[in-house]
């Protein structure tokens, strides 16, 4: 089931009105803007041709979308799968709606169709890129939403069941777009074949988990008891012509065979010829609004995120929380930068720690050295010192032993010198010979 | 979204298809979904603000009138949640607390800015999610500045034209003359007149109610020629005739708020509710806020073409942001290992320097060490030549006194030998 987003509900206060304030009239406003505005939308048709995609649309929309000046795509002959866009304007009770059928020739009429639905693939995506780059634009002016709001796939009136190209294609496609299958060529099958092709292709699509366009509940019962009726209906059944044909006095289209005219216009109580009449109500009358709020809220999100959550990534493994996902990519790279900086705080920290520390070890090696030259230095000065010392004490002792020994020189010097005048005065005297 | 309907062609319809109910779908799904409004008021204390939202939307909001002592402007708003008949409005009032009080007045319009661009913000920042929810999102922006004006029947103030004038490219403004019923009728009609020539010469853009939709060209265009509305709020009722209207009662008579000979409350509220509520959000959005957010995105550095004009994919600007970003962060750490090695190396030089001024001064030391020992060696070296020089003497002398002593010894020997003869 396609989640739809909820809508918040805050806890505000309640006041109630005591009189006339007015904006009851916001509705008719909206109202007034919207058909000033104009409308698009864009449709897809898939399926193998000859399916009736072309006079279905012009059924549709009550036009020759395709005619003889604008040929449909089942006219041109084509190799390969092609994707081709009309556009045309049409009005209707003051209102203007730019409608766009996107075409899928060639889809399924090869006789490999692997990948045959690339290219429709590739189209829808290309259209998402264009509204996301348009809306990520600095410079936005108007947006034009060309992004394909729904696609009719058309099944085969084989009456068995889906062929695997159906099953393929609409799970690839059931992510990207609204996928309403829808059985071509009801004529063809009588209506308990009908039902039982209805009931099989059904079980099929949910054995194969394809997520097909579903109808939002309303909050009005009348509301979803029709669309519920509906539900039981799907896939529709439809039948299209470009015929007008008179029945019973009446003007009708239809597909008139020998055996009576198939009608598709007309809701007859006692059956239905085929659900080309719910079709058209639920596609153009009634959910027209919310297939393209279907398509903007849920599939477009989609594609963009995941394209932005590619480009943040950036090849980056992909398992990050979720929490990194409800961010911008530029709040991804805030938070990185914020990331960055502590990281080369802390690195910074450690740097200068190391820093430090290598500095604190070479000065310290270097008051180190400083410290054992000093040392030395006073070891070799009071080296010094005491040797001075010692040659002061000898030469003292020196001094002393010269001191004492000249002056018993002195001494014996005068003795002597007393002992030769003694010995002269005694010579003198005759006394010695 | 508009419809150029650019390369479509006009076909003509064979019948009735039934898209003109797409108005209706899309009506259906807004009522569903429900509305959401905000109203800003700004204008000084004791303008009648909060009555006058009470009169507006016929309700009693929150809050009782402020004293004037604020030392600033704050901003304080409401969310509540209103219904008329199927409608369901989520009505924001956010009032401007304190504004005009203060002495200085220069700063008084920042605070509205910053909080006006930060509802813009929170609307970006959801916008540029990757995983976003728009559709449920909380629209907080402002859709519509009501701002009162003293009724001093003079000129505006430099304070009302200095904060208009910061205001206009942010918020829609619809200005109003407050509590109206102080001017007399010919004044009121001179002062609208003052008031939207100086608007005029000072290029303040007032919100212009919309004249391209033919269905309310000529009531719009009407309303603007009546602007600034004079108004008067009141949530009393007064008994006229036999029905109980909101009125002011004075001794000299009692002004109606809803007699539009009495004041423009009335005119106010078709224009600002009834008719252009979905065009002041509009503009809101298309206009104030794609003007917040271009600026903000180019002051990213975000640009829509490159140098060659060539149109940038997002996912190239998201790129090249991301690739400028990765280089910045690159940068700064290169930068930073830049530094510390020019650091270390400057540090290992200063060291080194200190190293080799230790060697030389121990180198010095160790010459006058040397000198010092030669000295000393010298003296040492005369000391012991003294010394031997005086042993050779002592030695010598020595020896002359042993001889002569010996000689003198033999002599006295003699002499006495010859004296006992």
């Amino acid at each position: 089931m396609i989640e739809r987003p909820e809508t918040a509900v805050p806890s505000i206060a309640q006041r109630n009105l005591e009189g006339y304030v007015g904006f009851a009239n916001l509705p008719n406003q909206v109202y007034r803007k919207s058909v000033k505005r104009g409308f698009e939308f864009t449709l897809m048709v898939v399926g193998e041709s000859g399916l009736g995609k072309s006079t279905l649309i012009n059924s549709l929309f009550l036009t020759d979308l395709y005619s003889k000046d604008y040929p449909g795509p089942s006219q041109r002959i084509k190799k390969t799968v092609q994707v081709e866009q009309s556009k045309v304007l049409i009005k209707e009770g003051g209102v203007q709606l730019t409608l766009t059928i996107v075409d899928t020739p060639g889809f399924g009429d090869a006789v490999d169709n692997s990948n045959c639905w690339q290219p429709v693939i590739n189209y829808i995506d290309s259209k998402c890129e264009d509204f996301l780059n348009a809306e990520s634009r600095v410079n936005r002016r108007s947006m034009p939403d060309n992004r394909v709001h729904c696609c009719l796939y058309f099944i085969a009136p084989s009456g068995h069941g889906l062929k695997p190209l159906d099953i393929e294609f609409m799970k690839r496609l059931h992510d990207k777009v609204n996928v309403i299958p829808l059985i071509a060529k009801a004529d063809t099958l009588t209506p308990e074949e009908c039902q039982l092709f209805k009931k099989q292709i059904m079980k099929e699509i949910q054995e194969h988990k394809i997520k097909i366009y579903e109808f939002p509940d309303t909050e009005d019962d009348e509301d979803n008891k029709l669309i519920r009726k509906i539900k039981e209906k799907m896939p529709l059944a439809v039948v299209g012509s470009n015929v007008v044909i008179e029945v019973n006095g009446k003007k009708v289209r239809g597909r008139q065979y020998p055996w009576g005219v198939a009608e598709e216009g007309i809701f007859v109580e006692n059956g239905e010829h085929c659900d080309f009449t719910v079709l058209r109500n639920m596609l153009i009358r009634t959910h027209m609004q919310d297939l393209k709020d279907v398509t903007n809220n849920v599939h477009y999100e989609n594609y963009r995120s995941k394209k932005l959550a590619a480009v943040t990534c950036n090849g980056v493994d992909n398992t990050k929380t979720k929490g990194q996902l409800t961010k911008s990519p530029l709040a991804q790279m805030e938070e990185e930068r914020r990331e960055h900086v502590m990281k080369m705080k802390k690195m910074e920290a450690e740097m200068e720690q190391v820093f430090e520390m290598k500095v604190k070890e070479k000065k310290q090696k270097l008051k180190d050295s400083e410290a054992e030259l000093e040392r030395r230095h006073e070891q070799m000065k009071r080296n010094l010192e005491a040797q001075y010392k010692e040659l002061e004490e000898k030469r003292r002792v020196y001094e002393d032993e010269k001191a004492n020994w000249e002056a018993q020189q002195r001494i014996l010097e005068q003795q002597k010198l007393d002992a030769s005048k003694t010995m002269e005065k005694n010579k003198k005297k005759g006394k010695i010979f | 979204c508009n419809t150029s309907g650019e390369g479509a062609r006009a076909v003509p319809l064979a019948g009735h298809v039934g898209f003109d109910s797409m108005p209706d779908q899309l009506v259906n799904k807004s009522v569903n979904h429900g509305f959401c409004f905000n109203i800003l008021c700004v204008g000084e204390t004791g303008l009648g603000k909060s009555t006058l939202m009470d009169t507006l939307f016929n309700t009693k909001f929150e809050g009782e009138p402020t004293q004037h002592n604020q030392p600033g402007v704050t901003l304080k708003s409401n969310t509540y949640e209103l219904q008329e008949s199927n409608v369901r409005l989520k009505l924001t009032v956010v009032n401007t607390v304190g504004f005009g009080d203060q002495i200085n007045k220069e700063d008084s319009y920042k605070s509205i800015v910053e909080f006006i661009d930060a509802q813009f913000e929170a609307y970006l920042q959801e916008e540029l999610k990757i995983k976003r929810t728009l559709h449920s999102y909380h629209d907080t922006r402002i859709h519509a500045c009501l701002y009162f004006i003293a009724p001093t029947g003079h000129s505006l103030k430099s304070l009302d034209l200095v904060t208009m004038k910061k205001l206009d490219s942010k918020v829609n403004i619809i200005p109003i003359v407050a509590k109206s019923d102080a001017i007399s009728k010919s004044e009121l009609a001179k002062f609208k007149i003052k008031i939207t020539s100086e608007l005029v010469s000072n290029g303040v853009q007032i919100y212009q109610f919309p004249t391209d939709d033919e269905s309310v060209a000529e009531i719009n265009s009407t309303m603007n020629s009546h602007l600034p509305f004079a108004v008067v709020g009141s949530t009393e009722e007064v008994k006229i005739g036999n029905k109980m209207v909101k009125a002011r009662q004075y001794p000299w008579g009692t002004v109606q708020v809803e007699n539009e000979n009495h004041c423009d409350f009335v005119k106010l509220r078709e224009m600002l509710i009834r008719v252009n509520m979905e065009d002041l959000r509009e503009q809101t959005h298309t206009r104030h806020y794609e003007l917040y957010r271009r600026c903000k995105l180019e002051e990213m550095g975000f640009k829509d073409t490159d140098p060659d004009s060539k149109p940038f994919s997002l996912q190239e600007t998201y790129e090249a942001k991301r690739n400028e970003f990765m280089g910045e962060l690159q940068k700064k750490e290169e930068e930073m290992r830049q530094m510390f090695v020019q650091r270390v190396k400057e540090k290992e030089a200063e060291l080194k320097e200190a190293e080799k001024e230790l060697h030389e001064k121990f180198d010095r030391l160790k010459k006058l060490h040397q000198d010092e020992k030669k000295k000393l060696e010298d003296k040492k070296k005369s000391l012991d030549d003294e010394l031997n020089m005086f042993k050779q003497k002592k030695t010598a002398a020595e020896l002359l006194q042993n001889q002569a002593q010996q000689a003198g010894g033999s002599t006295t020997l003699k002499r006495d030998k010859e004296r006992k003869k």
